[in-house]
């Protein structure tokens, strides 16, 4: 199976980490289309509720030498009916919680998510906030439900990076996922050294899949 | 919050394995599923739970007091309520694999299977010779019957159905397994430990009946294949327990459109004229909500459910004993393993049925280090005095922390195939230690309710599971 946490160390001294992210946030906040940019940099304006699209990787370059994999756990709808099971929380290493900024409610839901996180999650997990859908109020200033004076200060509070993004116009989405990679603790996981199921003592790779081969991508292409 | 669309294919009610597995492989193959369980959590009588859950559930606590705090955080803890194990070459491993609900869990191995001869004190405990070489050296058997245990083990992991001159001259399909053992010149103690510790039937009716050897010998065959899989056991076990397993299946219904309501009451199942199920009405109410909750009608042209949603249309064919015991030491005669398997056959203790003890620790995450979940679990057999049937078990564990045991579980069957009312019930999780049985059932179940047979196989390449959009 894919790791959850899988790092090593590559020829020339380069460091590669991959890390769980978990995205939450209320229904219909643009969620998924978030991720699709990321990975895919494409946008749908109609795109339907979360189906089929629940397993994803993304890999940002830092710099020449350090080189962070994401693995994307969308919650495929399990947050509709307060449903999303103990697994998808399990040894998550980031969150996405994603607001709508025309959408007052939504911030409320994402401060819920913020507190289940805390609730649920590793201790020192990562957590970002996304205000998306900033290319309506770039339209039209009076949708803007949430100043970004407010949301700024309560990230501040909670202690979580801050973005307001649009998946729609790709504005900050690139920016959210690198300021996370740069957080995440890249050296303290090299020095771990492996934690994938086979290679743990009795660890035991069921799939025996062959693992598509690791190369960096820019955006747009999906290397998963 | 979403409406809830007013006609679904399929409703499943329960999140147990069975449930969530078939939920999984309807979404997949295009079923509009609505899955929805009455608890607040996924697995129904398969989840894995902390262990302050656990005091709680069994009542094991005086009021006041918080006897879980001296095991650490509760969270820690992932107890399974059914003792349980994967075998490595086993079905469910197959529909794992097949449907890449392998990505959200991860196995480790279980480090030793473990068979007792005798009874009390000097009781022998081995390993089950997993294959003729370990016969050789097994201490369950003198000089000669060793000889005799590594022929008949060579002879069932050759034996090809489609090649006769692998067969030694039976018609399986026509043989009693007794006439097999009787070939092979077999002692009552060897048949026992391969009848019960490899081919793990929970009771000798298998022996005597026309045409069993075939499955034995397959069964045998799954044992040995699981064993040369990865060495030291034929089984695996998911970090975080067995809980994780519906989990996993459920997100995978629902990255493919199946919609999941926890906290949530059936209020009625409406039926047409003829009987036919058609639809249901019910309320989502979370634990300590104010108001009435969400309360919903859909129709639906199907239902799948545990025994539990329908107990009239259930009955019970038995009741299992079961004690949850926390340790603080590896069990005596083995090895210090972190993680085992031990069947004590029943003829060993004068019983009809087998009793199981499954052990999991801090190995497979489901405990903090230093601690072991032993769980001892049989058929009961009497009407009162039910920890006396575990003994034997319990004698095995040593020094024991926490024991929780409960009234017995009842096991339910379905009355009726589901054809009449469009309601396929699944089976309660029987006594036996793997998932085998439980498959079958996914199997069942699928037939009856799709009218053709599962194949999980196509699943990956036919339908593109593997979903990366």
């Amino acid at each position: 199976m894919a790791a959850r946490m899988q790092q090593g160390s590559r020829p020339g001294g380069a460091r590669f980490a991959q890390f769980k992210l978990v995205l939450l946030g209320e229904s219909a906040v643009g969620k998924s289309s978030l991720v699709l940019r990321f990975v895919k940099d494409q946008f749908d304006d109609y795109r339907e509720s979360t189906i089929g699209a629940a397993f994803l990787t993304q890999t940002i370059a830092l710099d020449d030498q350090t080189t962070v994999k994401f693995e994307i756990w969308d919650t495929a709808g399990q947050e509709r009916y307060k449903s999303l099971a103990p697994m998808y929380y399990r040894n998550a290493n980031c969150a996405v919680v994603v607001y709508d900024i025309t959408q007052a409610a939504s911030l409320d839901k994402a401060k819920a998510w913020v507190k289940e996180l805390q609730r649920q999650a590793n201790e020192n997990i990562i957590i970002a906030l996304a205000g998306n859908k900033a290319d309506l109020v770039a339209e039209q200033p009076d949708k803007r439900a949430v100043t970004t004076a407010d949301a700024e200060a309560y990230a501040r509070e909670a202690n979580l990076l801050f973005f307001e993004t649009s998946a729609k116009t790709a504005e900050n989405v690139k920016e959210l996922f690198t300021a996370m990679a740069k957080k995440l603790p890249i050296e303290q996981a090299s020095q771990r050294g492996m934690r994938s199921a086979a290679g743990r003592p009795g660890g035991v790779d069921l799939g025996l899949r062959q693992e598509p081969g690791q190369q960096t991508s820019g955006p747009g292409g999906c290397q998963c | 919050m979403d409406e809830i669309a007013p006609e679904y294919d399929v409703v499943v009610l329960g999140t147990g394995l069975t449930e969530c597995i078939l939920s999984g492989v309807l979404s997949v193959k295009g079923s509009k599923v609505l899955h929805m369980d009455r608890n607040d959590h996924y697995g129904g009588e398969a989840a894995s739970v902390n262990i302050e859950a656990l005091f709680r559930k069994y009542n094991n606590f005086q009021p006041g007091t918080e006897p879980w705090k001296k095991y650490g955080r509760a969270n820690d803890w992932n107890i399974d309520l059914v003792p349980k194990l994967l075998m490595s070459n086993g079905e469910l491993t197959n529909i794992l694999v097949s449907t890449d609900v392998t990505r959200y869990i991860e196995f480790k191995l279980v480090a030793g299977s473990y068979v007792q001869q005798g009874n009390g004190a000097k009781a022998t405990v081995a390993k089950v010779p997993s294959d003729a070489s370990e016969a050789l050296r097994s201490p369950l058997m003198g000089l000669f019957e060793k000889r005799r245990a590594k022929n008949f083990l060579q002879w069932v992991g050759n034996f090809d159905e489609a090649n006769p001159s692998t067969h030694n001259g039976m018609n399986l399909s026509q043989t009693t397994m007794k006439q097999v053992y009787d070939k092979y010149g077999l002692e009552e103690t060897t048949r026992d430990f391969i009848g019960h510790s490899m081919a793990l039937y929970p009771t000798d009716d298998y022996i005597e009946k026309k045409g069993m050897a075939k499955d034995c010998v397959e069964r045998i065959r799954l044992y040995v294949n699981s064993m040369a899989r990865y060495g030291k056991s034929p089984y695996i076990y998911p970090l975080y327990g067995l809980g994780e397993l519906p989990q996993g299946f459920a997100r995978l219904s629902a990255i493919y459109g199946g919609t999941y309501m926890l906290n949530t009451n059936i209020d009625e199942v409406k039926y047409d004229e003829s009987g036919k199920v058609t639809g249901i009405r019910a309320t989502m109410k979370e634990r300590g909500e104010e108001g009435e909750g969400m309360k919903f009608e859909t129709k639906c042209k199907k239902i799948l459910a545990d025994p539990s949603y329908f107990q009239g249309k259930a009955k019970v064919t038995g009741h299992m004993l079961k004690a949850i015991c926390i340790l603080n030491h590896p069990l005596d005669k083995t090895e210090n393993a972190d993680s085992l398997q031990l069947i004590i056959p029943q003829s060993q203790v004068g019983r009809k049925h087998d009793i199981y003890v499954a052990v999991v620790s801090s190995a497979h995450n489901v405990c903090p280090k230093g601690y072991y979940i032993a769980i001892v679990s049989t058929i009961a057999e009497t009407e009162a005095n039910h920890h006396l049937e575990l003994q034997p078990g319990l004698d095995r564990l040593g020094k024991i922390e926490e024991t929780f045991m409960g009234p017995p579980i009842p096991i339910y069957e379905p009355l009726e195939d589901g054809s009449k009312d469009n309601i396929f019930l699944s089976r309660s999780y029987d006594a036996t230690s793997h998932f085998e049985t439980m498959t079958e059932d996914v199997r069942d179940i699928y037939r009856r309710a799709q009218g053709e047979e599962l194949v999980v196989e196509k699943l990956k390449s036919g339908e593109g599971l593997v979903s990366e959009e």
